[in-house]
């Protein structure tokens, strides 16, 4: 039913949407996704990551241009399951009254009759899907009685009931601990071994070099794609995400003997957290702080 | 006994029952679908824009339904064109909408010359129905409630999560207008049992009952049918009594199961709820993560100080 994977693809041509109030969301936007890669989705708030999602799930149709899915149209693809979505967890109503086998059965709907009745075939796969998650044990479970990276990986096992070749994901990083963090970027990396293509959206930009291949960098338009190798650059997140970014530049703070090279932290929303050398809570502007530095300075040349 | 068997005997009576637990178990259903998507007000709404629609219907001489249909529905389309094309949120766009559209009703009601009732439109007339209202109403409800247990499983992934049922190819406008035109429909068929202020009430507090009684959906939709279909005999048996409007009692019987469940429901009452365990159930998960990341930082922190 699905197309080999060689022949996988998710392009995106000249996307122009605008929504009915005259908004632009995205002008002129184009990459393409090979099989087998995860790729980033980077941008500020408002810049048209979630458009960008709407347009590949077809629930936006481009004002210009088209998306094609392994040379299909977004609709013809949909009906083939080629695509999941992974919500953002901001986005799920957790009071709603199902359970997380209710959950993840969803994800089969596409390959069941329209009175939705599971088969066999649809358990099996469904069980499947969970046990690879680690969730097999809460599947009576309702699922606002999970903890937040549980919540995560049961729409993950969703998204693998569903055997969908492309899966997007909205801050699939959000609200989830470390080791549920670790344990997504594994299935990713699994998934990407299969030959899929992931699509993360993402606020967590320290994250994106550690298991991202590619990234698309996005404001109101496609900024730069390509490799992260290409695309991660200083100069590109500035063009990215203008003034929003926060700095914290070695040279100008309050970490000792530097030798002159500049050594920056990049973070959207939350500042970073920076500890010296000798456990020193660092600030990220020396004024004000000349004392804090001098005695430093001292306590150092004593040693 | 023969007393309290009296209501019984009577043909107006019995009627009323048939068409109420007939109404009653449609409101019922639907109610959970939008108790959980979050359209209580669209029931508010649609309710009132029948009105005019059932004047001009009544002047024109084309069914009184036809009408109540077509103008509930075209408050809720305005209602969406208004809210996509310009700045206002929903709630507000709908609260001037179905007002605007009653107001014109009552206008038109007392311009145009009829042998309506405004009060059996506003609360329903369940001891007055004529011979064929109950076929009527029997045959309407129950397509409407085939097809919402038809759809019930898309319906509910509408509600639920709309994106994931526009990955597998639903078709999620459909079943936006198509929720409207059942909501519309209910309505229309509730009208002489009950009203259009009271259906309100019938669309909004089965569902709420049930929703906090369970979570499961499909227990849901029993819990809420039962509700409805127990609020309703009880409510019209009671009327009997006290000689009290029936549609006002079905009301207030279910207000009262509301109030008994808000209280005492096992895991989300009011009264009982320190011994749920949700909050205990997130206990274990929580360390893990927090651990990881408070505790070193912690350490430090402490560091320059000392």
């Amino acid at each position: 039913m699905n197309p080999p994977a060689s022949d996988l693809d998710v392009s995106v041509n000249n996307v122009t949407v605008s929504y009915p109030n005259g908004h632009v969301a995205l002008h002129d936007a184009s990459f393409r996704l090979q099989a087998g890669s995860i790729c980033a989705l980077v941008g500020i708030n408002g810049s048209g990551k979630s458009t960008l999602f709407k347009a590949i799930m077809g629930i936006v149709k481009p004002a210009k241009g088209e998306v094609r899915i392994a040379g299909r149209p977004v609709r013809d693809a949909l009906k083939l399951n080629l695509v999941a979505y992974v919500p953002q967890s901001e986005e799920v109503d957790w009071t709603f009254p199902v359970s997380v086998w209710d959950v993840v059965l969803m994800g089969r709907y596409g390959y069941m009759n329209f009175l939705r009745i599971p088969r066999a075939e649809d358990r099996r796969i469904a069980t499947e899907s969970l046990e690879r998650v680690g969730m097999v044990d809460f599947r009576e479970r309702q699922i606002g009685e999970l903890s937040g990276g549980q919540k995560k990986r049961v729409f993950l096992a969703r998204a693998l009931a569903q055997r969908s070749r492309v899966i997007l994901l909205d801050e699939p990083f959000t609200g989830v601990d470390v080791k549920t963090e670790g344990a997504i970027i594994d299935l990713l990396r699994a998934l990407r071994n299969e030959g899929h293509i992931m699509l993360v959206s993402t606020h967590n930009l320290g994250s994106v070099p550690e298991f991202c291949d590619h990234v698309v960098l996005v404001n109101r338009t496609v900024l730069a794609s390509g490799t992260t190798a290409q695309v991660f650059t200083e100069a590109n997140l500035t063009r990215a995400f203008g003034g929003v970014l926060r700095h914290f530049r070695f040279g100008e703070s309050t970490v000792q003997k530097h030798d002159g090279r500049a050594v920056t932290v990049l973070t959207d929303e939350e500042r970073p957290l920076v500890f010296g050398k000798d456990g020193h809570l660092e600030y990220t502007h020396r004024e004000g702080r000349e004392d804090v530095v001098e005695q430093r300075a001292e306590t150092e040349d004593d040693k | 006994m023969e007393k309290l068997l009296e209501p019984f005997q009577y043909p107006f009576m019995v009627q009323a029952m048939i068409v109420g637990v007939a109404v009653g178990a449609v409101c019922a259903v639907l109610s959970c679908y939008l108790v959980l998507k979050g359209w209580s007000l669209m029931g508010d709404a649609i309710s009132h824009a029948v009105l005019p629609g059932i004047v001009i219907a009544y002047a024109f001489g084309i069914p009184l339904s036809v009408g109540a249909f077509t103008s509930g529905l075209f408050c809720a389309v305005a209602t969406g064109y208004i809210k996509a094309n310009s700045r206002v949120k929903e709630d507000t766009v709908m609260g001037v909408v179905f007002t605007g559209l009653f107001a014109f009703g009552l206008v038109l009601f007392t311009k145009i010359k009829s042998d309506l009732h405004l009060d059996h439109i506003l609360f329903g007339n369940i001891l007055g129905l004529a011979r064929g209202d109950l076929r009527d109403t029997l045959i309407v409800g129950g397509l409407t409630l085939a097809i919402i247990l038809v759809l019930r499983r898309d319906l509910l992934l509408f509600c639920f999560d709309p994106g994931h049922a526009r990955t597998i190819g639903l078709r999620t406008d459909l079943l936006y207008y198509l929720l409207l035109s059942l909501l519309a429909l209910t309505i229309v068929v509730s009208l002489k049992a009950v009203g259009i202020i009271l259906v309100i009430a019938m669309l909004v507090t089965p569902g709420c009952i049930a929703n906090l009684l369970t979570d499961r959906f499909n227990r849901m939709l029993w819990i809420a049918t039962a509700s409805a279909v127990f609020s309703t005999l009880f409510g019209v048996y009671v009327s009997f009594f006290f000689d009290a409007a029936s549609g006002a009692c079905i009301v207030l019987t279910q207000t009262a199961l509301f109030l008994a469940a808000l209280l005492f429901a096992p895991k989300q009452g009011l009264l009982l709820r320190r011994s749920g365990t949700p909050a205990v159930l997130e206990l274990p998960a929580l360390p893990d993560g927090n651990r990881m990341g408070a505790q070193p930082a912690a350490k430090k922190s402490s560091c320059p100080n000392g």
